[in-house]
């Protein structure tokens, strides 16, 4: 037993190193005086001192983000409306119609969505611009949410809503007291997936993304396109810093949330 | 009651509408003009009458199968040991972890270890293997692409093992099963539902990681997203563009039903 735990230990470490070993090559020689990933030269923070001057890039960070933000946000909420109507459709032939359609931009790929979305965009006259990303990346996020919250919904008790009404509660108070609250984990499951599916998105972007709006995800590949530049290392280093503190902060919530949650189940069982 | 609900519907259902239905038929609408608007079926018979787009298709496919196939080998022993571990937790977190750094980001860090002073001709010469060109070839594509998409195979595995009631595979080595055993007629067919979803996960986008066959691929187009993207941003011919979209979703479409079919000939076989 002790053995077979040793293998799964050598093999998960290796697996590790295998995930990591470019983001801290990346890392190391953003600290390298050098023009190239292939000789350490010596220590400098040179290339973080050019980052940091470099507006246009900054201002790109600050913009990615916030197209992250606002639009899982709001493909959260559409999408839990959706996730609500869909179960509370009667027909089962007009559940799984539209749990098709809602699937649609889950299992095309990238270069197809872009690509529609770029006709789409012309075709009904909207500038290639932020407005245009935006759109895009709600769309392509409300799907991820409906399939994250629809089971949460399923697998309700139902006769919640039953007592919650028997006891006098208006639908709003149904609603916002006793369905929401049931599958808050679901609609925050779905917010974090519509967050990653944003933040890590190229190929949509790349393709509805006019001049005057670009994603960090654009630039990257267009500075990386035209060669090695240390600059973009130096930038890999404080975006992975980002993401250890928003996990760091993801993790401090949810476990925080989870100890109150039990605290509550404790309590029930003890009534 | 019945207007205020159609109400929170309404997001939802223009959604549906507007970004679902209306851009398929405004590619297919594409696919069947020319550039002056007049319905035309040039489009598809360029597509199968210029061996190139075939054999791309036929690239595409093989491509997306051999990223999906190495995927799924190292990941699954890795989601099974993961179940095994104390802080799973933390070991997922770790897991998780690199899927948040940008994708592109990743990339480019391949460009300098594959390059030819890079990481692993270092390590390779270390053994006097001279120097081998590993950058801008389909193995570099191959193996950035499944290096990219190993945490999506873990994580839907790791949830369908972890699903699994210990007790059946207790039952079955006390019943007499051989480790082999168990693992071919109890924990495959029962993390089945984890190992479809991460390949669903996998398969799809590797047809459009257009962007790594340009920056590590070595700029050729070799697969279907890399000849959309570049009929619809370099060449501009969004006719064409769409043509090869529209055959990409009906192959799509079709492997699905195939696979849907077989799933559910085997429901009927238990």
């Amino acid at each position: 037993m002790r053995n077979r735990h040793l293998v799964a230990r050598i093999y998960l470490t290796f697996i590790l190193i295998l995930l990591y070993v470019p983001i801290f090559y990346l890392i190391y020689f953003s600290f390298s005086s050098g023009k190239n990933m292939n000789k350490f030269e010596h220590f400098t923070l040179a290339h973080y001192q050019t980052l940091f001057q470099d507006n246009r890039l900054l201002a790109i960070f600050l913009e990615t983000i916030l197209l992250a933000l606002l639009s899982s946000l709001i493909a959260t909420i559409i999408g839990t409306f959706g996730a609500i109507a869909i179960a509370a459709m009667k027909k089962e032939s007009n559940k799984k119609t539209t749990l098709a359609l809602n699937n649609v931009l889950m299992v095309s790929p990238d270069v197809i969505i872009g690509a529609s979305f770029l006709i789409f965009f012309t075709a009904l006259g909207i500038g290639l611009n932020f407005g245009s990303v935006l759109l895009s990346h709600i769309a392509f996020s409300i799907p991820i949410v409906v399939l994250m919250v629809l089971p949460r919904i399923n697998e309700m008790d139902m006769s919640l809503i039953d007592a919650a009404r028997d006891l006098g509660a208006n639908s709003w108070q149904v609603f916002s007291d006793v369905l929401i609250p049931v599958i808050m984990p679901g609609i925050f499951s779905g917010l974090f997936m519509a967050l990653t599916y944003s933040l890590d998105d190229f190929a949509v972007t790349f393709f509805v993304t006019g001049n005057g709006f670009s994603t960090l995800s654009v630039e990257i590949y267009s500075r990386a396109r035209q060669g090695i530049d240390l600059e973009i290392n130096a930038l890999s280093t404080v975006m992975f810093l980002f993401v250890l503190l928003l996990v760091g902060i993801y993790y401090f919530i949810t476990t925080k949330k989870g100890r109150k949650k039990n605290h509550r189940v404790m309590g029930g069982w003890v009534k | 009651m019945k207007n205020k609900k159609m109400f929170f519907m309404i997001p939802y259902l223009l959604w549906i509408i507007l970004f679902v239905i209306l851009p398929i038929l405004l590619i297919l609408w594409y696919s069947f003009t020319d550039s002056s608007n007049t319905f035309t079926l040039k489009n598809y018979v360029e597509f199968f009458r210029n061996g190139t787009f075939l054999k791309m298709m036929l690239n595409s496919f093989w491509y997306a199968f051999l990223i999906t196939f190495l995927t799924l080998i190292i990941s699954y022993p890795a989601a099974y040991f993961l179940t095994k571990m104390k802080n799973q937790q933390l070991w997922l977190l770790l897991i998780i972890l690199p899927t948040w750094i940008n994708l592109l980001l990743k990339a480019y860090a391949f460009i300098g270890i594959l390059g030819n002073d890079g990481l692993v001709n270092k390590f390779l010469r270390l053994f006097g293997i001279g120097p081998v060109n590993i950058l801008f070839t389909d193995f570099a594509f191959i193996f950035v692409a499944t290096y990219i998409e190993i945490p999506f195979m873990i994580l839907p595995i790791f949830n369908a093992i972890k699903e699994i009631n210990p007790a059946v595979i207790q039952a079955s080595e006390d019943l007499g099963a051989s480790k082999w055993q168990t693992f071919r007629y109890v924990l495959w067919p029962l993390s089945r539902p984890g190992v479809e979803s991460g390949v669903q996960a996998i398969f799809i986008p590797s047809l459009s990681l257009f962007m790594l066959t340009r920056l590590i691929g070595g700029n050729r187009v070799i697969t279907l997203g890399t000849a959309i993207e570049e009929y619809f941003m370099t060449t501009m011919n969004w006719n064409m563009g769409a043509t090869i979209g529209v055959v990409l979703i009906v192959l799509m479409v079709i492997v699905m039903l195939i696979t849907s079919r077989k799933a559910r000939r085997k429901k009927v076989d238990l």
